[in-house]
């Protein structure tokens, strides 16, 4: 029997603010425990929320870039859970009026392009971290009330390739806004996935599961990849699929029943009286769309209309908004539009990708950059010494001059000097000129090498060559 | 030592700006008084007699240099519910005991910047879910003018020791009536402002969408006074209302001619002890001899308040008081996992009224039964300030009784929750409606216990029936009466 998977997204993204959702205390990582808290995030008594303007212009943000429609009037709800990583015991969310309705996602899978429906966009308190030692637990609230976009696809999903590209294309589109860092190692983004499989032409849905617990995206491909295999599988020994929730366990590579008591949670939404209604109104919706940054789309062609790259190139550089900003920075700085685009595709993302990091995480600057560029430019350096450089300024940072000037990489263009290596390397390979006068033009290639070699690879080529030519053909 | 604590706000002010008092003698005397009664009132359930003598003289510094504020140097005895920094904030709970706050609540933070004594914490029913202060965990405070009956609630603790002459003022909550009901049962006035008047930031909630935090004071002139340092919008608090503050303390001065006064006919009905009704009855007769024009209206949504407000009220708790669970602060009974310690701390923590209301509001969230409680509940509120806004078409201020019995028996309505719920009836309306009310003594039964009448406005206008309140206060003696309790230390006092 044929089969047919049926999924669905729900994505949780914390927003860029500079403060937490209902509270004073910084938006911000990597602090000891329990040190960004006040009396709102811990949820003593009496302290009360007040609402972050900013998490909702840039919610609104996402939603303008995600072609949803904008809610003027949108409130608050309390989801009351009683659970440790939980201030108050209930969770300040939207439920039935949320900021963004409806909403799309284009994608392209295997060369077919398509729409991928979104529900809503609500805004929301992220929670706590729960820390597990060996014979107790410990709750770190610096987490505890930041700002979290949870957006909720249609279920028009029908593969891991599908669900992957999706989310691709909203990282791309939610770091263009600069709504979200979208730094997946810093669990930026998290996802949930609804998943259930159906025989090809049956109308009903099948009984779907939820799977938690993945880290990355490529987490939630294996994820699905398993899930729905496992699911066909059932399905077609004649078994039946349960309701339930799923972990996903990375290592193992498998979904696992979480085997939590099974009772479907009743939340007891109510409008949250401690805060008033969102109401925004048309011209300041219509205001922040226009202050929005500059979408991959648009940028792409700009790269081609203003530094004359080729659409190939500037579709590459513009795939993710830090490599772009990084490559017109390095383009203005050295004004060589063309090299700057060949850097930056060619050296640099080979080397973040080997070295597995985000282009603003590593010691090169584009200043640096563009600065080597211009010592090509100059015929200072010559490629293989500019490649050393850039190794020693992607790994260390510096000032590309003063690493040519402590490895003496400079490129040696006195005919002068060089005139004394082209003799020795002629006298000392007699068939290679013997062949080159003999009509292989090839020949000459050899003789150049040696060259380069006597001069520790800091001749420039193209005086080596007419040295050479004149020489030879002389 | 002096009678000092037999002054109210406006007299020692006068008497502190002239210097024939210091604050510190104030708070000494306040201080003496608690010795001498409060062990039978109690009304205090703690008092941190060195800071607060601390601040006093601060305050007398302040003065001395010039820079004494609205209410500099006046003592104001906190109900247990408002965050003071480094204070206990129990709550009259249990599951509280032993928490020191970190922060002060905006109405604290106001007091101190107009030069505000803090004297002591004062008793409360459990979470302010009460009208008698029995459901404290830590003493039952009794009434002043009857020692074997109930101060009324949930703020007994704020109005019996105003009343006992052990506070010149108290700040209270009100939530269903919990500042007016215990200000008429001990004779004292009680004012609770419109929801949004005076911020939340820093009372414990109950029920966040019907709270509001008020005085309880001697005079209306001292609630006047009071108020005028509490209103305003407070960035802290996003239901605060930034509505234009008036000068209350003139504003209160306009007298009773011109207004015109509504009689709610559902709120003289069978059932109200009758000495009650005549009172006031008689006291609306008194207003129409002081110039207002006086006419019935009708509220005919009123049969269905306290039904609203309990689900209301217990919806918004059972939310409100999840957060104490052990993990963060207060106490904490461990268990095998989190979910045995949260049940373990809860059934210690919690007394049996506090459940109940827990069970109560969150059976009507219950999916299912949303819908046939909690919304309908808001819908009768919709109806219920659609009545009030009818009203207030035709008057300036309604007139009522605040509660329709007189301070009952300690124990005596204990067995009964409904009957004591029954008791909020004229008083839960304002906070559904989100109006203003003044409670104020209005007459005393052949036993010498108070009578209360309310004053009730359109929200955000409180100066409307303090004016109301103020003339008719103006033209009566009751306030200045006090209870024996009082009489005997005064004299035993000067003998020493
Ligand atoms: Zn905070």
């Amino acid at each position: 029997m044929e089969f047919e998977a049926i999924i669905g997204l729900e994505i949780h993204v914390q927003l860029k603010t500079c403060s937490k959702m209902f509270c004073g205390c910084a938006n911000v990582t990597g602090r000891a425990p329990n040190t960004v808290v006040c009396p709102v995030c811990l949820g003593y008594p009496g302290a009360l929320p007040v609402m972050n303007a900013e998490a909702v212009r840039l919610t609104v943000q996402a939603g303008l870039l995600l072609n949803c429609r904008i809610n003027l009037f949108s409130k608050w709800d309390r989801k009351n859970y009683f659970y440790p990583d939980q201030a108050k015991n209930y969770q300040i969310s939207q439920y039935d009026q949320p900021l963004c309705l409806g909403g799309s996602v284009g994608i392209s899978v295997d060369g077919t392009e398509r729409e991928v429906r979104l529900t809503r966009i609500h805004l929301e308190e992220d929670v706590a971290k729960n820390i597990h030692f060996e014979s107790s637990s410990g709750v770190d609230f610096n987490r505890a009330g930041t700002p979290l976009m949870e957006i909720v696809t249609e279920p028009d999903l029908h593969s891991a390739d599908e669900a992957y590209a999706f989310l691709q294309a909203l990282k791309q589109i939610l770091a263009y806004g600069e709504i979200s860092d979208c730094n997946l190692e810093e669990g930026n983004v998290r996802c949930d996935i609804n998943c259930s499989v159906r025989p090809v032409g049956q109308r009903e849905l099948g009984v779907k599961t939820e799977i938690k617990n993945m880290n990355s995206f490529k987490g939630v491909h294996r994820a699905l990849s398993y899930e729905i295999e496992r699911q066909k599988r059932v399905l077609s020994g004649g078994g039946t699929i349960v309701q339930e929730t799923r972990r996903w366990d990375d290592v193992a590579g498998m979904t696992q029943s979480m085997r939590s008591k099974e009772y479907a949670h009743d939340y007891r939404y109510f409008p949250e009286p401690d805060l008033v209604p969102v109401e925004l109104t048309e011209a300041q919706v219509e205001s922040w769309g226009a202050t929005l940054p500059e979408l991959p789309a648009a940028r792409r062609r700009r790269f081609v209309e203003a530094y004359g790259l080729p659409d190939y190139d500037a579709g590459v550089l513009v795939a993710e908004k830090r490599i772009a900003d990084f490559y017109e920075e390095v383009a203005q700085a050295c004004g060589n539009y063309k090299a700057a685009s060949n850097w930056v595709m060619g050296e640099t993302m080979r080397a973040l990708s080997e070295a597995n990091m985000e282009v603003d995480a590593s010691p090169l600057r584009a200043e640096a950059l563009a600065g080597l560029i211009q010592l090509v430019d100059q015929k200072t350096l010559n490629m293989p010494a500019a490649k050393e450089v850039f190794q020693v300024l992607f790994t260390e940072g510096g000032e590309p001059k003063a690493i040519v000037e402590a490895r003496g990489l400079a490129q040696v263009s006195d005919s002068g000097e060089l005139e004394g290596f082209v003799e020795q390397v002629l006298e000392a390979h007699p068939q290679s000129v013997e062949a080159y006068r003999g009509g292989k033009a090839n020949a000459i290639q050899h003789l150049m090498g040696q060259v380069m070699r006597l001069s520790r690879g800091k001749a420039n080529p193209q005086v080596v060559l007419d040295l050479l030519r004149s020489r030879l053909d002389g | 030592m002096g009678n000092l604590h037999l002054e109210t706000i406006e007299s020692l002010q006068a008497k502190l700006r002239e210097g024939a008092c210091s604050s510190v003698e104030v708070v000494q005397d306040l201080l003496g008084a608690m010795e001498a009664v409060d062990g039978q009132v109690g009304a205090y359930l703690s008092v941190d007699a060195e800071t607060a003598l601390a601040e006093a003289a601060e305050a007398d510094r302040r003065r001395a240099d010039g820079k004494a504020g609205a209410l500099n140097g006046v003592p104001v005895a906190i109900k247990d519910v408002l965050n003071v920094k480094g204070q206990p904030c129990t709550c009259g709970s249990k599951i509280l005991e032993g928490f020191v706050s970190p922060y002060d609540a905006t109405v604290v933070k106001r007091l101190r910047e107009a030069g505000a004594v803090l004297l002591g914490r004062v008793n409360m029913d459990e979470f302010a879910m009460g009208s008698s202060t029995e459901n404290s965990a830590f003493r039952t405070t009794r009434n002043p003018w009857d020692l074997s009956r109930v101060p009324g609630g949930s703020s007994g603790g704020s109005a019996a020791a105003v009343a006992a002459r052990e506070a010149i003022a108290s700040l209270g909550s009100d939530t269903g009536g919990s500042v007016r009901q215990p200000a008429a049962f001990c004779g004292c006035v009680g004012l609770k402002p419109s929801y949004g008047r005076v911020s939340r930031y820093g009372l414990t909630a109950y029920a966040s969408s019907l709270d509001q935090v008020g005085p309880v004071t001697r005079t209306v002139s001292d609630a006047a006074a009071l108020l005028q340092v509490l209103a305003g919008a407070d960035p802290m608090d996003s239901t605060s209302v930034d509505a234009p503050v008036p000068d209350y303390r003139e504003e209160i001065k306009l007298g009773m001619e011109g207004l015109t006064l509504g009689l709610p006919a559902e709120y003289f009905v069978e059932g109200t002890d009758p000495e009650v009704d005549a009172a006031v009855r008689a006291a609306v007769a008194q207003c129409e001899a002081l110039g207002a024009t006086v006419r019935e209206v009708s509220l005919p949504h009123t049969p269905y308040a306290i039904a609203a407000y309990y689900i209301i009220a217990t919806a918004e708790a059972s939310a409100n008081l999840a957060r104490f669970d052990g993990v963060r602060y207060g106490r904490r009974v461990e268990g095998q996992d989190p979910i045995e310690m949260y049940g373990r701390t809860r059934a210690e923590g919690f007394g049996p009224e506090v459940k109940r209301r827990i069970v109560l509001g969150t059976y009507v969230l219950s999916s299912g039964y949303y819908d046939a409680y909690y919304l309908r509940a808001q819908k009768v509120r919709t109806l219920i300030r659609d009545d009030f806004a009818a009203a207030f078409g035709d008057c300036h201020a309604l007139i009522a009784p605040v509660s329709p019995t007189v301070a009952y028996g300690v124990g005596e309505k204990t067995g009964d929750p409904l009957q004591m719920y029954l008791g909020d009836i004229f008083t839960v309306t304002a906070n559904l409606a989100g109006l203003c009310g003044v409670a104020l003594p209005c007459g005393f039964t052949a036993g010498g216990l108070p009578i209360g009448m309310q004053v009730l406005g359109p929200a955000f206008a409180e100066e409307q029936i303090l004016r109301v309140a103020h003339a008719y206060e103006e033209a009566t003696d009751w306030h200045t009466r006090r209870p024996a309790l009082v009489e005997e230390t005064v004299s035993s006092r000067q003998e020493g």
